[in-house]
């Protein structure tokens, strides 16, 4: 390999068959090039979806209330059915050992929110310590709502990032008061969301505080869970559909709401959901890995084949060179190494542009579905053992053809 | 140098078996320059590709500066060709990409001699053939006659047993010819052992020994008085 005569033979041999040269090089890199951009855009999906289901933990089950479609038992159609603090406790206590975290949420839309002269309107929820876990929520500053809010319902109020951004610019948050509909609230604590912006433009406050500040009596919103996870992810599956099976039927049977109405209570599992999309991810990559593998494939056989024209070609040269006493294994040598050295080249080639591309076109790919493509270090070592090989394997069979070609035959071949 | 008894040699073609060596009884003692004579289809070119170890012989046996050859092998014929022989070829076979020195130097590196002396010593040859000022040339910008001096400049550079040489002349005009075999005698007077095939009644004069093959056979095997090229150039 680190024969220097062999490589000025083999530097030679190639300049003096340019295209052929030029044409294996573009199969192959551009095939690299493919795979490469292919499985950066499969991270980048995937980092994506999997951002998405980040906004909120991913075994959360979200449970609303909505209005009935269907009579039953003498009711009539058309019912809105609330939801209430009783209700949250009774699942509560029937499915305590299934459940992870929770809270009931009331919550009220275009909150107007001020601080001195900014204002601005937010979402505000009232919710228990647990919602921080089932938001997926993380402390930028101070501290989530606490057990003593909710028993004494202290005006605090917890704020997303982006609010603390809109009302307060780079000042301190926590310690300061805002007014929500004119009422003063302490600020305890900023939050940020993995989900962003969207999700970070709410505001927290203790839910007995938030019902009793804006009328709400003892009526939830909603109630959202998270199940125990368990190692096996299709186990915590099965438990998750359950509970939201088991919360569906409760909740119907308690407010007689037909057993096949879709609207009166709408049982949110996103694990299983999860579930759908991550297979859905795994066949996306699967495919996008065939495809560029099949690219690959394809330029491997092109380099193949232009060995073996240029073995054809080169049948005399060959010839020559077995009379003046070439070994056979040197013939193989020096045709294996060169489509290992041109498929190398190339492909790290594509490899590189590839890399280069991919993180030149990352900060412009503004979508929700597809952040960070990248290809990782683990995944370019694959494909430099795959290339080196494809390289080893395309150039074996014309090798193997130069090498037995008879020297006599070949001075013959005019 | 070169003993070989009852060579035979038939080729296949489809369904016909084409009978070219019949028992060839035949030796060169070393020094000697001998030429092989015959019409086309007369197993000439056979034979020599059978000493050249480009081509094995079905029966009979060979023995080339006492060593049987015999049941060779792709590597083991390589380096006997490398060791023993230098070929000279009737259309030159330089490596076209590669200039005069480097065609020369071909044999020398599958010797596996470093690259230094390997230039030295294919740029003596080159002097010896009268082409070192051509070293740099590739073989399109040289004439045919300059070119066999190459190829026999090659042939000489592994310092062989025997030189085979088929229809050396047999793309140059006459007086280029006669330049050639000027050069191949001069090899020869140097000791050298030279196998001449050819069909031209001239170039065999100047060997020193005449072998005529018909039909497989040797029909006629004579010492001749040596014709020296020089006298026509």
């Amino acid at each position: 390999m680190f024969d220097l005569e062999r490589w000025q033979e083999i530097f030679e041999t190639l300049s003096k068959n340019k295209l052929q040269t030029f044409l294996t090089m573009v199969s192959v890199f551009s095939g690299v090039l493919i795979l490469i951009i292919l499985i950066g855009f499969s991270t980048g999906i995937q980092n994506g979806v999997r951002s998405q289901f980040e906004q909120d933990a991913t075994n959360r089950i979200a449970i609303r209330s909505g209005v009935t479609t269907k009579e039953y038992k003498g009711l009539n159609p058309g019912r809105r059915i609330q939801m209430r603090n009783v209700d949250f406790s009774d699942l509560n206590r029937k499915y305590e050992d299934d459940i992870e975290y929770k809270t009931g949420i009331y919550n009220i839309w275009g909150g107007q929110t001020t601080y001195g002269k900014e204002s601005g309107n937010y979402r505000i929820e009232g919710a228990y310590p647990d919602q921080q876990f089932i938001e997926n929520a993380s402390m930028v500053a101070g501290r989530f709502l606490s057990q003593d809010d909710m028993d004494e319902s202290r005006k605090v109020v917890i704020i997303g990032n982006q609010v603390k951004k809109d009302l307060f610019k780079s000042k301190e948050a926590v310690g300061e008061t805002i007014k929500i509909f004119d009422i003063n609230f302490k600020v305890v604590g900023v939050y940020s969301d993995p989900g962003g912006e969207r999700e970070e433009t709410r505001l927290f406050l203790p839910l007995p505080t938030a019902q009793k500040v804006f009328n709400g009596g003892d009526r939830l919103r909603s109630m959202a869970y998270t199940v125990k996870m368990s190692d096996d992810f299709d186990a915590a599956v099965a438990l998750s559909e359950s509970l939201s099976e088991g919360f569906e039927t409760d909740l119907k049977s308690k407010y007689s709401v037909a057993p096949d109405d879709r609207s009166a209570f709408r049982v949110n599992n996103t694990l299983e959901e999860a579930r759908k999309i991550y297979s859905l991810i795994d066949m996306i990559s699967a495919v996008f890995w065939f495809i560029g593998l099949g690219t690959i494939i394809a330029g491997v056989v092109g380099v193949g084949n232009i060995m073996l024209i240029v073995v054809k070609e080169r049948t005399k040269e060959i010839g020559i060179r077995k009379a003046l006493g070439a070994l056979p294994s040197s013939i193989v040598g020096m045709i294996l190494q060169e489509a290992i050295f041109i498929t190398a080249i190339a492909g790290f080639g594509g490899l590189f542009l590839g890399v280069i591309a991919l993180n030149i076109a990352s900060p412009f790919i503004d979508s929700d579905f597809i952040k960070f493509p990248r290809v990782d270090f683990v995944t370019s070592i694959t494909i430099v053992l795959i290339i080196i090989f494809a390289g080893a394997l395309a150039g074996y069979f014309p090798a193997r053809r130069a090498a037995n070609i008879k020297p006599i035959e070949a001075l013959r071949d005019e | 140098m070169i003993e070989i008894s009852d060579l035979h040699k038939s080729y296949t073609m489809g369904s016909n078996s084409l009978h070219v060596l019949k028992g060839i009884d035949f030796s060169v003692k070393e020094g000697e320059m001998v030429s092989i004579m015959g019409s086309s289809g007369s197993g000439k070119s056979t034979l020599l590709n059978i000493l050249g170890m480009l081509d094995e012989a079905d029966q009979g046996s060979y023995t080339l500066d006492g060593v049987h050859i015999k049941d060779l092998n792709e590597k083991i014929a390589a380096q006997y060709r490398n060791k023993f022989l230098g070929f000279i070829f009737q259309s030159f076979n330089l490596i076209n990409y590669k200039n005069a020195l480097d065609n020369v130097s071909m044999p020398l590196y599958y010797q596996g001699i470093k690259r230094k002396e390997r230039t030295e010593k294919a740029m003596h040859y080159l002097e010896k053939v009268g082409l070192a000022e051509w070293a740099t040339h590739l073989p399109s910008e040289l004439s045919g006659g300059q070119k066999q001096r190459v190829a026999i400049a090659r042939a000489l550079a592994s310092d062989p047993k025997v030189l085979l040489a088929d229809e050396p002349t047999g793309a140059l005009d006459t007086k280029t010819s006669y330049e050639v075999m000027d050069l191949i005698q001069g090899i020869n007077e140097e000791g050298k052992t030279i196998l001449v095939v050819t069909h031209e009644h001239d170039i065999a004069q100047m060997t020193k020994r005449i072998v005529n093959l018909k039909d497989g056979r040797i029909i006629d095997d004579t010492l001749v008085n040596q014709v020296k090229a020089s006298s026509y150039v």
